[in-house]
């Protein structure tokens, strides 16, 4: 039988619906908004400014750094406030993910820093999270060779769907889930690729040719938000 | 780019006005061929020209380039800028000016001599001090006083605004600010850093000037600004009057 129809009916390249708003945050630098249906997520942008702790400069360029946290009231669950194993390493990879289209180097021992803060979850909250770091990285004025746009490819049992909510996460049915979270530049490249589960090589590249189809959609809110302005 | 085209003013109001503002995005193609010549903020790859960083497109001739319209405040040398002492050094006062760096003002920069001990009595922690942009090069930022009008800065208030909108507040030679001084009577110091001072007899006027700079800052793009933020003043006056 399969996985024939998606449990919000949605189609199997359809994303959720999207909303992308910038300058959320008066004091900051740069600040988005990105929302994947019930996933939220805000991003701030502060610097370049000097770095503290003072060991971590570097005298050749300035530093991008990347903090992920989810709210405690953000899961039905309580999360317990504070940073973990997972927001640790999340952290860590949307700091890679966005560090090849950023450009500091014109400010040698500062740094830049990204605040991700996910404000409701439904699964893929480091793609909304990357998706809103982007838009305020380029609000804040920090040069960019182009945007960095995310997205979550899905093996539901044997079908793969575009951006993965949080019951299809968990099917658990035939083959069960997959769930591989990817970032593109504008041009393509790939910044961030991470897999959680079972996938034939045939169709891990099936899934990249969709998500890359699915971030062309996801760029033009991205962009229409920073035309739009605040 | 086929974005869509917003009306936006430009930083030279006068010069721009009338024209239609189109906003760039990094990675987006603003023009393509080889008649084109990439400016700031700009690159061009094969026949395209790129943009580098979020702004407002400006096109001089053949020459394209990105207007930021956010940012930190990036120092150039001339430029008058406000600071707060954050520090006090053997040999001089370490200065915040919501730059990447911090700023150093050293004690020669005094108009008299002053023994170092007594340099927090001449500018102490947390004063405001106006100063001038000597070099930007090497390690960090250096301040001078060495101009007229430079120095501590008593009473009245301070505001902060984004230093990209500071052109704007500052109007065509000065005629925005010469509004806003005339309206209110204050007495305004803008830094090129975005940081504003304000001094005034009394506090509703130094809060009306406020203001008038918000009202500038928040409508920083529409047309006719000046005529805007003129009426916006005298309404102002009015409510005074009554109240």
């Amino acid at each position: 039988m399969g996985y024939t129809k998606r449990y919000d009916g949605r189609k199997f390249d359809e994303p959720r619906e999207m909303k992308a708003k910038i300058g959320i945050i008066p004091r900051a630098l740069g600040s988005a908004f990105f929302q994947f249906g019930d996933t939220k997520a805000i991003a701030a942008v502060y610097g370049p400014k000097t770095m503290h702790p003072k060991h971590k400069e570097n005298p050749e360029k300035g530093v991008l750094r990347c903090t992920y946290d989810m709210m405690s009231f953000s899961v039905t669950e309580r999360k317990r406030p504070g940073p973990s194993r997972r927001s640790q390493e999340i952290s860590k990879v949307s700091e890679w993910a966005l560090a090849p289209v950023v450009d500091i180097s014109d400010f040698p021992n500062t740094v830049v820093d990204v605040h991700i803060m996910i404000t409701q979850a439904d699964a893929s909250t480091r793609c909304a999270g990357l998706n809103a770091a982007s838009m305020a990285l380029a609000q804040a004025g920090i040069t960019m060779k182009e945007m960095v746009t995310a997205v979550s490819i899905g093996k539901v049992d044997d079908k793969l769907v575009v951006d993965v909510d949080k019951e299809e996460e968990d099917h658990e049915e035939g083959e069960g889930a997959t769930d591989i979270a990817m970032a593109f530049t504008k041009s393509g490249d790939i910044t961030l690729l991470q897999l959680d589960g079972k996938i034939q090589p045939e169709e891990l590249k099936e899934a990249i040719k969709l998500g890359k189809k699915a971030c062309d959609e996801i760029y033009k809110k991205q962009k229409e938000a920073l035309i739009k302005g605040e | 780019m086929e974005a869509k085209e917003i009306k936006t003013e430009g930083l030279e109001e006068e010069k721009q006005e009338g024209k239609i503002r189109e906003i760039a995005v990094p990675g987006e193609k603003i023009v393509s061929g080889d008649d084109f010549l990439p400016g700031d903020w700009t690159r061009r790859e094969g026949k395209d020209i790129i943009a580098s960083r979020y702004g407002i497109v400006e096109k001089q001739g053949r020459l394209v380039r990105i207007i930021p319209v956010s940012g930190v405040y990036v120092p150039r040398r001339g430029n008058i800028v406000i600071g707060q002492v954050i520090d006090i050094v053997f040999n001089g006062w370490i200065l915040d000016i919501n730059a990447p760096y911090n700023a150093f003002l050293s004690a020669m920069e005094a108009p008299r001599f002053i023994n170092k001990n007594e340099l927090s009595e001449y500018f102490g922690f947390r004063d405001l001090v106006v100063a001038k942009v000597e070099n930007t090069r090497g390690r960090g930022i250096d301040l001078s006083l060495k101009s007229k009008n430079l120095g501590k800065l008593e009473d009245g208030m301070a505001i902060f605004i984004n230093s990209n909108k500071v052109p704007r507040v500052i109007g065509k030679e000065g005629s925005m600010i010469n509004l806003i001084k005339e309206y209110t009577g204050c007495d305004i110091i803008v830094g090129q850093n975005g940081i504003i001072w304000i001094h005034g007899k009394n506090l509703e006027e130094e809060m009306v000037a406020k203001e008038a700079i918000m009202f500038i800052t928040e409508k920083a793009t529409i047309f006719g600004l000046t005529e805007a933020v003129k009426e916006f003043l005298e309404k102002r006056q009015k409510t005074e009057e009554k109240a």
